[in-house]
């Protein structure tokens, strides 16, 4: 009743969010029409994807959530922070929402930007129970839009989410339709000659290891705001405008690379907090990550959003246009990337069949090779980082890993998050500007610039032909949880000793990112870390409870890669009693 | 991961999950927190066989599982079906039990029946699967029979992808036994081996794949001498169609 009178009071107060603070929203089997195919799946109020929740930083929501289904289900908030009994994962934050029952969510909203919701019951996420919220802040933007669209994507499969990860522990590569084939190497052999093809055939062989193997889950059909490449999601703009795109991924497996052609993107947010614009032609979009761009066509023509998985397996594609019905020129899916021996650096232990083994890791860490020339450069803003990161790296030691004479990638781009040499850095399509993680720089510190008071180590491990994932060699049924203590500051040490993408994402405390920036590293909710390499990121814990730490790709989280974290000590926040805790936040 | 060994079949089997926690706080009783455990049907092969003098045979290997990463039950079955006297040729089932001996390599025990036209027979199976390097596919066996005989059979496959649909796979089976069992025609040595080579196109994902291939079958040593002693053939080359079955 407290929050019925709080938001009508926020209703008088704010005439635009008159509904504000009290929303409901159901769990229904919906029927998801891809264009390409009709499937059934799982939606919010009647629809997947679910509506846009548009919230306000500084109010406290109540948000009543009925299961329609004939199983549990639950809502995560992911990127909100909130009191843990509020943060909807099943046995962590609560005992998860039993068929035909209703539950009241309540929690303050302490923050704004970009993020979104989804089920953490099951593969109910990847069957289509996401949706995007969007939170307007307290005070000024520190930039200008005339308009805001959310530019939500997915990549749905024609098969049922339990059906295709029956199909991944089966055959690992039942849908990796990119294999190396005999035409590759002869194709290989015309290119660097017989002995040099043979021997890269041998030396992946010899692993096990598939170079093809960048996208376990093809065949999707990439959806924006749940619109197919052919049905053309369209959003319309004046010409001139200023247009704030709210890029959301909400893909189970598949990782976006974004581009608009004809248009420069200037990125502004990225997981919901602002950073220092940088501008772009293209840029890669992690699952579960958000970033939000403005872009300023200036001509009434139609311009196409087009984003290409990162193993050019599929595409999703919208439109930007004066009116419904125009189109633009879509582009052809360019050639899917290779994975490099560079790529499996963290994983010099396979051969032995020693998971264990983390040897050759350190050569990567490119955390600590880049605190030089980086901190320096820290301070003017992003331009030109990219390139001094990427000269800092030079001096990167791989005489270990015996390459030989290895087909290696093209093209020499380079980036400081992804290993050297690696067949994974993305290139702009036009030859520009592509984002990078060490462009990102805060736009207002969060916190407090302090030296962490520990690191943690967590090496992201797996096992392809047996499709397992895990952390530190563990699966979540067999971990132990991952204990912090409340008021510590945490460097976190990823080293992914596998040859997969693993975007990493921290429930309920924010994950500062070293970009080597100092207090200007930008906070992130899902940290993206690439095969062969080591990244840090920080977090203030500063949330008492317990919360879900895991890879965000669908299959690997289910599968084993996945953490509980426990932060002890702490406010006294008595435990189950979520609603007092929110109402006692929202008063705050 | 890899820690277990056959030893821990047992253990597997009634591992606890461990709370820690205070109990003020929500456990985590969801799926997630339990093994997962899945199922899948494959029939490697499912052919008709017609061989170069008129046999014809409708023969299938197939295998279905269920079970989490660490423990899996499995059921392989085999046989080959003659379609003129309408007789099992042969006729094997075995049910096993399996787990992760290296990153690669499963160990697998359990029995194996023979129910064919003629004599029974009842085999202890102790075998290695897994995928070696080089994406050999490969699967050994050993096997004690009711008898006190004991064989061991060496299988492997090779898959040439000419694109990612069309398919040639390769496959060798060898069978040598350590003593003789006459009563089934069993000679001590290497007792047969059958090579294949079956050209696959992907219609349906990988759940359907039909094929056209090629099968010899060769019988060695005291075995040949006993088909021969019976009237039988010590070789045969097969025409065969069928298709590569999952589900």
């Amino acid at each position: 009743m407290k929050n019925a009178l709080m938001a009508g009071a926020l209703g008088l107060l704010m005439p635009v969010m008159a509904a504000a603070g009290e929303y409901s929203l159901t769990v229904d089997r919906v029927m998801i029409d891809t264009g390409d195919f009709v499937k059934e799946g799982i939606g919010y109020n009647g629809a997947s994807p679910g509506p846009v929740l548009r919230f306000k930083e500084g109010e406290s929501v109540t948000i009543n959530v009925t299961n329609n289904l004939d199983e549990p289900t639950s809502i995560h908030w992911h990127g909100l922070i909130l009191p843990f009994e509020q943060d909807g994962v099943p046995g962590i934050s609560f005992e998860g929402i039993q068929p035909g029952e209703t539950f009241t969510y309540e929690f303050p909203i302490v923050q704004s930007g970009t993020y979104w919701f989804h089920s953490h019951s099951g593969f109910q996420e990847p069957n289509g129970a996401y949706g995007a919220i969007v939170i307007e802040p307290e005070g000024r933007e520190p930039f200008r839009y005339d308009r805001d669209y959310v530019v939500q994507l997915t990549d749905k499969h024609p098969h049922d989410a339990n059906r295709v990860m029956r199909n991944l522990k089966m055959m690992p590569d039942y849908y990796n339709r990119q294999q190396q084939t005999v035409g590759d190497f002869f194709a290989d052999i015309s290119k660097h000659g017989f002995m040099t093809a043979l021997q890269d055939r041998l030396a992946w062989g010899d692993m096990r290891m598939m170079k093809a193997d960048v996208e376990d889950v093809q065949g999707f059909t990439g959806l924006i705001n749940g619109k197919g490449p052919e049905q053309n999601w369209t959003g319309v703009f004046e010409p001139g405008e200023r247009i704030r795109l709210r890029f959301i991924n909400s893909s189970a497996m598949a990782y976006f690379d974004i581009r608009i052609p004809g248009l420069e993107m200037t990125v502004v947010q990225a997981d919901g907090n602002n950073v220092q614009p940088v501008t772009v032609d293209e840029f890669r979009i992690g699952v579960a990550e958000t970033y939000d761009v403005i872009v300023r066509p200036k001509t009434a023509e139609a311009y196409t959003i087009f984003a290409e998985s990162m193993g050019r397996s599929g595409y999703a594609r919208a439109t930007l246009a004066p009116e419904e019905g125009m189109q633009g020129p879509v582009p052809e899916l360019r050639e899917a990337p290779l994975l490099t021996m560079a790529d499996m650096g963290g994983m010099h232990g396979m051969a032995d069949g020693d998971m264990a083994t983390r040897a050759g890791a350190e050569d990567m860490d490119h955390g600590n090779m880049s605190q030089g020339s980086m901190e320096q450069a820290s301070m003017n803003g992003s331009s030109g980082m990219a390139a001094d990161a990427g000269t800092s790296m030079a001096g990167m030691d791989h005489s270990g890993m015996d390459h030989g004479a290895m087909i290696m990638a093209e093209g020499g781009a380079s980036d400081p998050f992804y290993a050297e040499g690696s067949g994974l850095v993305p290139v702009a399509a036009n030859g520009g500007k592509f984002l990078s993680y060490s462009d990102l720089r805060a736009q207002k510190p969060l916190y407090e610039e302090r030296e962490p008071t520990r690191e943690i180590e967590l090496r992201l491990t797996g096992n392809m032909e047996r499709y397992t994932w895990s952390i530190d060699g563990v699966k979540y049924e067999d971990a132990e949880p991952l204990k912090l203590q409340y008021g510590e500051r945490v460097r976190f040490k990823f080293v992914n000793e596998t040859m997969m993408t693993h975007p990493m994402h921290l429930h309920g405390m924010w994950s500062i990112l070293d970009v080597g920036a100092g207090e200007w590293n930008p906070v992130k909710h899902t940290v993206s870390v690439q095969p062969g390499t080591t990244v840090y990121m920080e977090t203030e814990v500063d949330a008492p409870g317990q919360w879900a730490f895991h890879c965000h790709l669908s299959y690997h989280a289910a599968s084993g890669m996945f953490r509980k974290v426990v932060v002890e000590g702490g406010p006294d926040q008595g435990n189950t009693a979520g609603v007092e805790v929110a109402n006692d936040g929202g008063d705050a | 991961m890899r820690t277990l060994t056959l030893s821990a079949l047992a253990l597997a089997l009634t591992l606890p999950s461990l709370p820690v926690l205070g109990s003020d706080m929500p456990q985590d009783q969801s799926g997630r927190k339990d093994a997962l455990s899945l199922w899948g049907v494959q029939f490697e092969e499912l052919e008709y066989r017609y061989s170069d003098d008129d046999e014809e045979l409708g023969v299938w290997n197939g295998d279905a599982f269920y079970g989490t990463d660490e423990l899996k039950f499995r059921w392989l079955t085999k046989g080959e079906y003659a379609i003129e006297e309408e007789a099992y040729e042969k006729l094997e089932n075995q049910l096993l039990l399996q787990t992760p001996v290296s990153s690669f390599f499963d160990a697998k025990a359990g029995v194996r029946f023979d129910t064919p036209e003629g004599p029974d027979r009842t085999y202890g199976v102790l075998g290695l699967t897994g995928l070696a390097p080089h994406w050999f596919e490969v699967d050994a066996s050993l096997y004690v029979s009711d008898e006190g005989d004991t064989s061991a059979e060496f299988d492997a496959e090779y898959e040439l992808l000419f694109t990612n649909h069309l398919i040639l796979s390769a496959a060798l089976d060898a069978t040598v036994a350590f003593s003789e069992d006459r009563e089934i025609g069993v000679g001590k040595g290497l007792v047969s081996t059958e090579t294949g080579l079956r050209l696959s196109y992907d219609l349906v994902d990988r759940s359907f794949s039909p094929y056209l291939g090629v099968v010899h079958e060769r019988k060695y040593g005291d075995t040949a001498d006993f088909a021969e002693a019976e009237g039988g053939g010590t070789e045969d080359w097969f025409a065969v169609i069928g298709a590569r079955v999952s589900f």
